[in-house]
């Protein structure tokens, strides 16, 4: 079994819509959305959801004032300011607490106890093109590293289960928790980057974070013709790093296009030479 | 005031805007201005500002320390831990501290009752500040393979303080990162595109806003006033449109080159200060309703 992700370091390079128009060339394979944050892969794979599963949020602190005392010692031991006294009663900032729990081991009244907060969900569903497993993150929640790895062990049993070749995962921006979540593990990332100052410096930088955990990396630029120059400027830092340039994409207004209808590229527009540098991309990602 | 411009969607232009209405707010105002850059996984803002670099510091975290001369390997410290960051194998005494899932809580130096445990600074990012005449722009960086990006924006506001403007540009998404971005702003301009991805994003951002009670208006990015839908929900949620960029090449081009649409000579400049002048009106207005 083959586990694909793509990234792109900086945020609104294509990565979704690229998903989606592989998804429509692949055989065999189970889909993720990894960017559990921002999921919009379901909007062009219309997902029929089978399965729900509630996922815990992060657990949270709570006082009960009946027992405190109001000895502040809760107070004094937490380092993420996530225990308030006003007129001697204290309280639990929510937002604040990383549910470690030291408040309640500390506490000699034995007033703390944990709560789970619940609101984020996640789902297994069936697409026209396969099965796919994504979610929704419940708002600020903390532990989308933690969502994101769930996804993916049921992405790898579902993918065994049905003795599929391929997992592809459509990964989040940047390069922190959810995206180390996304790419520990696979066998190839795939970079959509844009030809933009700005997309080059976030390619650089996901690059790092893949070498560091020792993923190899293929490359799409999008877009390529908003900046030739600065396209020939990626294309040199893929070749001085032994990346494999893959395709090089124009920019179209058939992405949206298609976005507007619901549909992927083939769907939309089966002729549309777009399609022929998809399949580029599919044969290299196999 | 302090006002974050955020998005639920990547690349819908965050920077673009931050960058840019810190260039006629730095021009408009005679008080000290700063801007933050907060997007501290992919920080942008310098590549189009090119401030002067000023100083620069680590963002550290205390990891614990075992010293394995005092542990009599009781394991307390293991169990204690919330985040499984001690394994700790008893039948073989072995025990190791996993600095990537520790968050730093204290729980176990605060368990080891053999005064064993010692915390050491780990290197989580960097903020640099760069000078722009008068003004600074400090930006925060996840170091490469550092997981939580939280604590270093938490530093980063930390150390930008109170100035009597303060523009935070905000990483995307919903999550806990963007809450630590917003959560003191007086103002959110949040950046929206008109296409299904860039509504879906806008609705959990308008979502999140709500439940942490911000006023908010948008920047609509890439604007293409026959998609009605996004109208719509802002006209049904309340939310103000303060500006309108339309799709060009140009513009695009402008972009990708680091530079900013101030510097062109198509009423930008205006456009950006007409939307600060919008952004504090809207600020006036919601402090006369108290």
């Amino acid at each position: 079994m083959k586990q694909v992700t793509i990234i792109s370091g900086k945020g609104g390079t294509g990565k979704t819509s690229i998903t989606a128009a592989l998804a429509a060339t692949q055989a065999n394979t189970i889909f993720t959305d990894c960017d559990v944050d921002a999921a919009d892969l379901y909007l062009l794979l219309s997902p029929d959801i089978q399965k729900r599963y509630a996922y815990p949020g992060a657990p949270v602190a709570e006082i009960d004032q009946e027992k405190c005392t109001s000895c502040g010692i809760c107070e004094s031991l937490c380092r993420f300011d996530a225990i308030k006294e006003e007129n001697g009663i204290f309280q639990v900032i929510d937002f604040n607490c990383e549910g470690c729990k030291l408040c309640m081991h500390a506490c000699p009244e034995e007033a703390i106890d944990m709560k789970q907060s619940h609101n984020s969900e996640w789902y297994e569903s069936k697409t026209r093109f396969g099965p796919m497993i994504h979610a929704h993150l419940g708002i600020g929640e903390d532990l989308s590293g933690k969502l994101v790895s769930q996804l993916r062990e049921r992405a790898r049993e579902v993918a065994k289960q049905k003795n599929a070749g391929y997992i592809l995962t459509d990964g989040p921006p940047g390069v922190g928790c959810p995206v180390i979540a996304s790419i520990t593990g696979t066998d190839l990332g795939l970079v959509i980057t844009e030809p933009t100052m700005s997309g080059l410096n976030d390619l650089k930088r996901v690059a790092d974070l893949a070498s560091y955990f020792n993923i190899p990396l293929k490359v799409v630029i999008n877009k390529y013709d908003l900046n030739d120059s600065m396209a020939s400027q990626i294309e040199e830092y893929c070749k001085q790093n032994d990346f494999e340039l893959v395709a090089k994409i124009p920019y179209d207004k058939i992405f949206l296009n298609a976005m507007l209808k619901q549909e992927t590229l083939s769907e939309y527009d089966p002729a549309h030479p777009i399609n022929e540098i998809i399949q580029d991309i599919h044969k290299a990602i196999q | 005031m302090k006002i974050a411009v955020a998005s639920g969607k990547g690349g819908t232009g965050k920077t673009t805007v931050s960058v840019n209405l810190f260039s006629v707010v730095q021009q408009m105002e005679k008080s000290k201005v700063v801007l933050a850059d907060c997007d501290v996984e992919e920080p942008n803002d310098q590549v189009f500002l090119k401030g002067e670099f000023d100083w620069s510091e680590d963002v550290t975290t205390p990891i614990p320390s075992i010293n394995e001369d005092k542990c009599v390997y009781c394991g307390e410290c293991a169990e204690i831990c919330a985040f499984n960051a001690i394994m700790f194998v008893k039948p073989i005494k072995h025990i190791q501290v996993l600095p990537d899932l520790c968050k730093s809580c204290g729980a176990c130096t605060w368990a080891c009752r053999y005064d064993a445990i010692k915390e050491i600074p780990k290197k989580l990012g960097v903020l640099n500040q760069y000078k722009l005449i008068g003004n600074s722009l400090v930006e925060g960086m996840l170091e490469i393979g550092s997981p939580f990006s939280t604590p270093v924006i938490k530093e980063l506001k930390k150390k930008v303080g109170e100035h009597d403007v303060v523009i935070y540009d905000s990483p995307p998404g919903t999550s806990c990162p963007v809450m630590e971005t917003i959560h003191d702003a007086d103002f959110v301009v949040v950046v929206a595109e008109p296409t299904p991805f860039g509504i879906s994003d806008l609705k959990l951002m308008a979502e999140t806003l709500k439940q942490m009670n911000k006023q908010a208006g948008v920047v609509i990015n890439r604007s293409n006033s026959q998609n009605r839908e996004l109208y719509d929900y802002l006209e049904q949620e309340n939310l103000p449109v303060l500006m309108e960029i339309p799709f060009d090449r140009r513009l695009a081009e402008q972009y990708s080159n680091g530079k900013l649409f101030t510097e062109m000579s198509d009423g930008y400049r205006e456009k950006f200060e007409n939307l600060f002048a919008k952004i504090r009106e809207e600020v006036a207005e919601e402090l006369s309703n108290l």
